[in-house]
């Protein structure tokens, strides 16, 4: 029997987790292994994240959950009419959470969550047929998070707090398609900025409808990181008044978008449950990226997101007292419109197939385990926004074809 | 426990070797086809615009533009080809030095002075480090040598390097000749090539063009050891050579290929870019001079006209009578060897009418062949920086003939009261000697590629689209205009790396034509233009 849910969940797995733009769904392996499913699953700490007004039913004073995550993506690119083709190498992403809950009163419990929901490395060949709009970008973001859980009834609790947002960027594209210095050098800026420090907030409520079936609500809002002052560092520039680039600095803004999630748990049986969650992403604040230098000059970067959805499936087994199993699956639309499709964040529509696993070590620490695959659609797309040095509107386009797998290892404690 | 974590450890595995892959990868073997022709050894034959010459010089990125490079990339994304060798410069300043010594400069770029005035200059950011007497070891794919003529690459010896000080050999194919006595030819069919292209001819009449027509239309001498290098190459000879060359590749193994002719100097901008009608009377240094000039060649109007047999009306009708206008740009004054010299009766005539005899001989000796320029006369582009500038030389000479220093400089402005000289101008018997030469040369290039049923591109027509209707691409329009039109480097007469991908894409629509085949061609607006720089 043993086997046959392993082949079961293997088998499903070889169909991913993740989720449109530079967000990151990675904040819980538990929650990952059911398709991130988890804001009506009172299961761990996890909850900080997915629904912090779960954290009152957690059963022990304190339930501590962490882990982290090794994303493996890498996009391809290529352009039939030229036969140019190229590929990211991108290094591992690690995303990671920390969610720690404390029963203070049974109707009330306080927490401390740290993830990283939103973050992008794109690491192209330099000089690569689209390095006027990217060679490489990483994007870091980590939140901190305070937070109340509060049971008003039998039925129907709250939860939210503050949320403390420190990110960095760093951006290296070439100035244009040809300019470079005497030796054929081509001409680049590094936008750098970090210690970017906002604030934020999440509100949730659970439903407890009854023995067997929760109601979740999350929301978290919009955080709009200011990048002031950041450092422009502009390399293999020509000698000439034409080319009137040196180091300065810059301010940009890069949103991160709110989130609503709703979303529901069916207890089927001893053994099974079941998770659905539904995810709006409110990606229609990502309207262009504009850097403006401090020389007074603005790099307008059109982007004209759209709020996008993502559709979220999971299940969990209780194969034995100590071993449980998850399987997941989510549709994840991409906020990127047709002719906006830009090699720093190239996501098409994707599919995510999940699965996991916890193992009891003792009655108090357990090891969680979740695997994604994340499947792309091969793409024709274009980025038609790019404007040239002699301000003609120059379309970059082709076929990408992405992959992500992201295989992550945590623990979950109670006392 | 431990199985689960070796199930997991395999999964993981599995995924770790899962890259994207595409249904069509355009990087394997079979996403293009050669056709008919074999790319896997390409060798490429010709002149400067082969060895990717620009700017007045030959560096190395201009090498790695160069259109046999592009071709081969592309050829390298449709069948397993040789390494593409070319013999690069040694430096991106260009220029070359022989023993030491200069003997061709750096490379032109775009310089901006204090007052933001774009011109090109050289680059004086690196002296040239090229040292021709350092030979490279060869073979190299890319065989085009700068300055070759169609019978230079039949010519033993023209790779000597101890040729080259005397002017017996050119110092580019010294640098990576095989042994000095070989022939560019030799060295190419010495290659196995297995595909092959021919841009040659260019200079054949292009030395003759570009010096304004000052060397000799050689039709008739069949003997091309007594050519300058200035002069038009006889079509028989150019049909002999060219014959030779394409025969000897082809049964060294290169049975396709593709022949590219010779475009016409009128629209290659160091022959369109200087105006005929220059001068404009808002020119401070030219409009005030404007009356004293029409008096003083109303003098000599009467004469001028009249020993031409041309009875004048209207003052201006005619090129022989010479007059400046006070509203409109005017044409320069040219002296056009065409003309019958009419020195010694100008001067009779002068002196008849009361003009001091030592005047009317300076006179007449300097407007024995003068008119004014007319559309279709072509100024070349260096004519743009001597056009009212007083020259020095005709100052000296005129001194010399006992006028002050004063009247020498009224009487030695270029192509104001100065003739602009042969050198400057390419007056309709010379445009007409050139393209009756392209002409017998481009019937000579069709002959050949048809009877050897090889690829044939029309460089002539490639580059009359791009000096009138331009030619669209991603960026905008690619346009012959000097400078900002994108096609041709700042020396005006050679490419861009832009202009170059143009005719590699132009070649690959050919060679796709004639042998079946999908050889994918370059997006030439990822290719640069001219390089501004104030170094």
């Amino acid at each position: 029997m043993r086997k046959v849910l392993l082949l079961l969940v293997f088998a499903l797995a070889g169909t991913l987790t993740y989720a449109g733009g530079y967000r990151v769904a990675v904040q819980g392996q538990r929650a990952l292994a059911m398709g991130h499913t988890g804001v009506a699953v009172v299961n761990s700490a996890e909850l900080g994240f997915f629904n912090p007004a779960g954290l009152v039913y957690l059963e022990n004073q304190l339930t501590i959950s962490a882990g982290v995550s090794a994303v493996f993506s890498e996009v391809a690119w290529q352009n039939e009419s030229t036969g140019a083709s190229a590929r990211t190498d991108n290094p591992a992403g690690t995303p990671f959470y920390f969610n720690a809950s404390y029963k203070l009163k049974d109707w009330l419990s306080l927490g401390l969550s740290v993830y990283t929901p939103y973050g992008s490395t794109v690491e192209w060949e330099d000089d690569w047929a689209g390095s006027h709009l990217v060679n490489n970008i990483k994007l870091q973001a980590i939140y901190v998070q305070p937070l109340v859980s509060v049971k008003v009834t039998d039925y129907l609790s709250f939860g939210g707090g503050p949320i403390f947002v420190t990110g960095s960027v760093n951006f290296n594209r070439n100035l244009s398609r040809t300019l470079t210095d005497i030796d054929g050098n081509r001409s680049e800026v590094t936008i750098d900025a970090s210690g970017v420090n906002e604030w934020g907030w999440s509100a949730s409520a659970l439903f407890t409808a009854s023995e067997d079936l929760r109601i979740g609500v999350n929301y978290r809002s919009e955080i709009i990181m200011n990048a002031e002052g950041g450092e422009a560092d502009f390399e293999n520039i020509p000698n000439t008044p034409l080319a009137p680039f040196s180091d300065t600095t810059f301010d940009a803004e890069l949103p991160l978008p709110a989130e609503l999630t709703v979303g529901l748990s069916y207890q089927l049986n001893d053994k099974w449950l079941l998770a659905f969650d539904f995810n709006r992403t409110f990606w229609d604040v990502y309207e262009s990226l504009d850097i403006k230098f401090a020389n007074g000059r603005v790099a307008n970067n059109p982007r004209a997101y759209e709020d996008a959805n993502t559709w979220r499936f999971g299940a969990q087994y209780d194969a034995t007292d100590k071993l449980t199993l998850r399987a997941g699956y989510y549709l994840d639309e991409s906020p990127v419109q047709p002719g906006y499709f830009a090699p720093e964040t190239p996501r098409n529509d994707s599919m995510g197939f999940t699965a996991g696993l916890s193992l009891d070590v003792t009655s108090r620490l357990a090891i969680d385990a979740s695997f994604a695959y994340i499947r792309f659609d091969e793409v024709d797309a274009s980025y038609d926004y790019y404007v040239d040095e002699n301000m003609q509107t120059v379309p970059f386009g082709g076929t990408y074809k992405s992959v992500a797998f992201i295989p992550g290892l945590g623990v979950t404690y109670k006392l | 426990m431990k199985n689960y974590i070796k199930y997991i450890g395999i999964l993981a595995l599995g995924m770790v070797a899962c890259e994207p892959e595409f249904e069509n990868p355009v990087d394997e073997n079979d996403a293009y086809s050669n056709g008919e022709a074999d790319f896997s050894n390409y060798v490429a034959l010709g002149n400067s615009l082969t060895a990717g010459y620009a700017d007045n010089a030959l560096y190395i990125t201009g090498q790695q533009n160069s259109y046999p490079n592009i071709l081969a990339q592309q050829f390298s994304k449709v069948q397993e080809t040789q390494e593409f060798d070319q013999p690069l410069m040694a430096d991106n300043a260009g220029g070359l030095l022989l023993n030491g010594t200069p003997i061709a400069g750096t490379r032109l770029v775009l310089g901006i002075d204090a007052e933001g005035n774009p011109s090109p200059r050289n680059y004086t950011g690196q002296a040239p480090s090229t040292e021709v007497t350092e030979l490279l070891s060869g073979p190299f794919s890319n065989m085009g040598v700068p300055g070759a003529k169609v019978y230079h690459l039949v010519a033993p010896g023209y790779g000597n390097v101890a040729g080259v000080a005397a002017g017996a050999a050119n110092p580019y194919f010294a640098r990576f000749a095989s042994e000095p006595g070989t022939t560019v030819l030799a060295d190419a069919a010495a290659q196995n090539p297995t595909f092959f292209t021919l841009w040659i001819g260019n200079n054949d009449v292009l030395g003759f063009a570009t010096s304004g027509g000052a060397g000799v239309d050689q039709t008739g001498n069949f003997d091309p050891s007594q050519y300058g290098s200035n002069d038009i190459t006889d079509p028989q000879v150019f049909a002999q050579a060219y014959s030779t060359i394409v025969t000897s590749m082809i049964e060294a193994g290169a049975e396709e290929g593709v022949l590219l002719n010779i475009p016409d100097v009128t629209n290659v901008p160091y022959f369109t870019t200087v105006p005929f009608a220059p001068l404009s009377p808002a020119n401070p240094s030219f409009g005030p001079m404007i009356p004293t000039l029409n008096a003083t060649f109303a003098q000599l109007n009467p004469a001028l006209t009249a020993l031409r047999g041309v009875s004048e009306e209207t003052p201006g009708e005619s090129v022989y009578s010479i007059e400046f206008s006070a509203s409109a740009a005017s044409p320069v004054i040219v002296h056009d060897e065409s003309l019958p010299d009419i020195s010694a009766q100008l001067t009779e005539v002068l002196i008849q009418s009361g003009m001091d005899p030592g005047q009317a001989t300076i006179y007449g000796m300097q407007y024995g062949q003068v008119r004014q320029a007319t559309a279709e006369d072509l100024l070349v582009l260096t004519s743009s920086g001597v056009i009212g500038q007083v020259n020095t030389t005709r100052v000296q000479e005129l001194m010399a003939m006992g006028l002050t220093q004063e009247q020498a400089g009224q009487l030695a402005v270029n192509g104001v009261t100065y003739p602009m000289q042969d050198r400057y101008v390419l007056v309709p018997s010379e445009i007409a000697s050139i393209n009756g030469a392209r002409t017998a040369y481009n019937q000579v290039i069709a002959q050949v590629a048809n009877a050897n049923g090889l690829g044939l591109v029309d460089a002539a027509a490639l580059l009359q689209e791009t000096a009138t209707t331009g030619i669209p691409f991603d960026g905008g329009v690619l346009t012959s205009t000097f400078a900002t039109g994108g096609a041709f480097s700042l020396d005006g007469v050679h490419l861009t790396p832009r202009g170059y991908a143009l005719v590699a894409n132009k070649i690959i629509d050919e060679i796709n034509e004639t042998y079946n085949a999908t050889v994918p061609k370059v997006n030439i607006g990822n290719y640069g233009t001219i390089t501004p720089s104030n170094d």
